[in-house]
């Protein structure tokens, strides 16, 4: 009787792992024949966030957490995604309630500034949709002069208005609470604004007031690539040099080194080797360069008017 | 004396109907959610988890209070060992007291082994994250405000509670149920009831409404979950109003369900 009540679960456990076996073998089977069901597109049954809000009854926090995951996982998906089509059509409604839900949420707002202000196929290519974020933010939170900067900074680097720019970090400078420099930053936005050593200024003030270390980083990376255009620029130099003295365009970085041009073969930022053109001597990142696809339109540095 | 032998055999039941396996999936959900959502929210892990920790708080608490709450006095009634009972030197209001402190013992020590779980879950995020990710947050991970936003979950649980224990004097366990969540899910909403003069052109129906919204249970100030994660101030004058606010509706509640289980007929 023991053997046999001992017996039971066993042989009740073997016949549970072999069905469960069993349908996943024929789903793995189906799979194969007929191919895995593609996932659908994301879809928001619900765009008023001030109704979630009413229905989430007291989970409204939880139900921001789960708007910001969506908002998050939606963007690196689309980013990610091969298809030439990609897009970011609910990255704005999603940031949008998650906002709404939690109007304190500062990720959030700041996140929306990046990355629906960045360039198809980046971002969104939106700008317009990451002021209005930010000024929401702004008008939730009246002592977060960072959003009234990051407005200034979107119309800095996303829009190229230098003279919006330079209004806006003035009015994040009339924060109570706010940095001294944004006086100043606004000022040098206004008399050089669009090149490349007041980018740097705004990337490190942003790296520097950056409260998450997603944030921080984003902000590195656009310094890197600032210090890499600086680079590409400085190459392009040595490259003319090599071509005025010998005639010929260098037909790589080795040729530079034994001319004693150059100490090493140079690499980015980021470690990458950067690329000679022997057709025609450019200088660009490599095609592996985690600092691609550099800015585009920031100008060398110009005297201050 | 009674009362307290009434609570404790309330408390012993919630043990023997294994209530507190709750504990062991709250403990699952929030270790398997630190693992997890650090991966997928772009450094707002700590926000998140907080909020997780509270919500399911209220959430387990609220189907504990809700369940248990309104089998309390019609199971009693339903298997007839309500019979033995008040043959014994127990009263009827005594009795439904009784019942009523038993889950709000049981709902005090889920909410506060929850809370010891979730701050244990902190104290290592807060020990084992960079200074630089500690330098973003807007208030300390072991945060001790947290402690409010738990104290106003567990008081708004003892209303939940006494609601569910006063419909369950007169109706049946189905009825109770679905009262008391419409009373929950009212209280989340009676704000509105407040400002329908703008909405409704008939003055005596907006004072109806206006008087509803005194008359029903108020839960939405109950939530401080949001200020308390973002680090900002909960005055300890609107948390003892709060309270009190509770204790008197519960007052009221527990009166009335005495009164009526009292002048039932159990026959």
């Amino acid at each position: 009787m023991t053997a046999r009540r001992g017996g039971r679960p066993l042989v009740f456990g073997l016949v549970l792992a072999a069905l469960v076996a069993s349908f996943v073998f024929v789903e793995i089977w189906r799979d194969r024949v007929y191919g895995e069901p593609a996932p659908g597109d994301s879809v928001l049954y619900i765009r008023s966030g001030d109704a979630l809000g009413r229905m989430s009854l007291s989970f409204t926090p939880l139900v921001a957490d789960i708007y910001w995951i969506r908002a998050v996982q939606y963007f690196g998906g689309a980013r990610l995604s091969a298809l030439p089509t990609r897009r970011y059509d609910l990255l704005y409604p999603l940031l949008d309630i998650t906002t709404s839900l939690d109007p304190r949420f500062n990720i959030a707002y700041r996140f929306g500034s990046i990355f629906l202000a960045e360039s198809y196929p980046g971002g969104a290519g939106r700008p317009d949709l990451a002021i209005a974020l930010l000024d929401k933010g702004f008008r939730a939170n009246p002592a977060r002069w960072q959003y009234v900067q990051d407005i200034g900074f979107v119309y800095y680097w996303w829009m190229n208005d230098y003279r919006r720019a330079g209004e806006w970090f003035n009015k994040a400078a009339d924060v109570p609470g706010a940095p001294w420099w944004l006086r100043s930053l606004a000022a040098v936005t206004l008399a050089q604004g669009g090149d490349r050593q007041s980018s740097r200024r705004l990337w490190q003030a942003l790296r520097e007031t950056a409260d998450n270390d997603w944030l921080r980083s984003s902000a590195s990376l656009r310094l890197a690539q600032l210090n890499a255009l600086d680079a590409i620029d400085q190459l392009t130099a040595v490259v003319a040099g090599f071509r005025a003295r010998t005639g010929q365009i260098p037909t790589s970085w080795d040729a530079l080194v034994r001319a004693r041009m150059l100490s090493s073969r140079p690499v980015d930022p980021a470690g990458a080797p950067y690329v000679l053109d022997p057709a025609s001597g450019a200088v660009t990142l490599g095609a592996d360069s985690p600092l691609n696809p550099l800015p585009v339109g920031t100008q060398v540095d110009r005297p201050a008017r | 004396m009674v009362l307290w032998a009434v609570a404790l055999s309330v408390f012993r039941e919630s043990i023997r109907d294994r209530v507190f396996y709750n504990l062991l999936l709250f403990a699952v959900l929030l270790v398997g959610a630190a693992v997890l959502i650090g991966q997928m929210t772009a450094g707002q892990d700590l926000k998140i988890i907080k909020d997780l920790g509270l919500a399911a708080t209220s959430f387990f608490g609220l189907f504990i209070a809700v369940f248990v709450g309104v089998g309390l006095v019609w199971k009693e009634v339903e298997r007839r060992s309500v019979y033995s009972l008040l043959a014994k030197p127990v009263g009827r209001p005594e009795l439904v007291l009784g019942k009523y402190v038993g889950l709000a013992l049981t709902l005090l020590v889920n909410v506060l082994v929850m809370a010891v779980v979730l701050y244990l879950l902190l104290a290592f995020m807060q020990f084992s994250s960079p200074e630089s990710v500690r330098a973003g947050w807007e208030a300390p991970a072991a945060d001790p405000a947290l402690l409010k936003a738990f104290l106003l979950i567990y008081v708004q649980l003892l209303l939940v509670t006494a609601i569910a224990l006063f419909f369950s004097t007169f109706a049946g366990p189905m009825v109770s149920m679905a009262l008391t969540f419409g009373f929950y899910v009212i209280g989340h909403f009676n704000a509105d009831l407040k400002h329908f003069d703008a909405v409704v052109t008939s003055t005596p129906l907006a004072w109806l409404l206006r008087a509803l919204y005194y008359l029903l249970p108020n839960l939405a100030p109950f939530d401080i979950t949001a200020k308390v994660v973002h680090g900002q101030l909960v005055p300890a004058g609107y948390l003892l109003m709060t309270i009190g606010y509770a204790a008197i509706y519960i007052a009221v509640l527990l009166t009335a369900a005495s009164f009526i289980f009292s002048r039932r007929d159990l026959k």
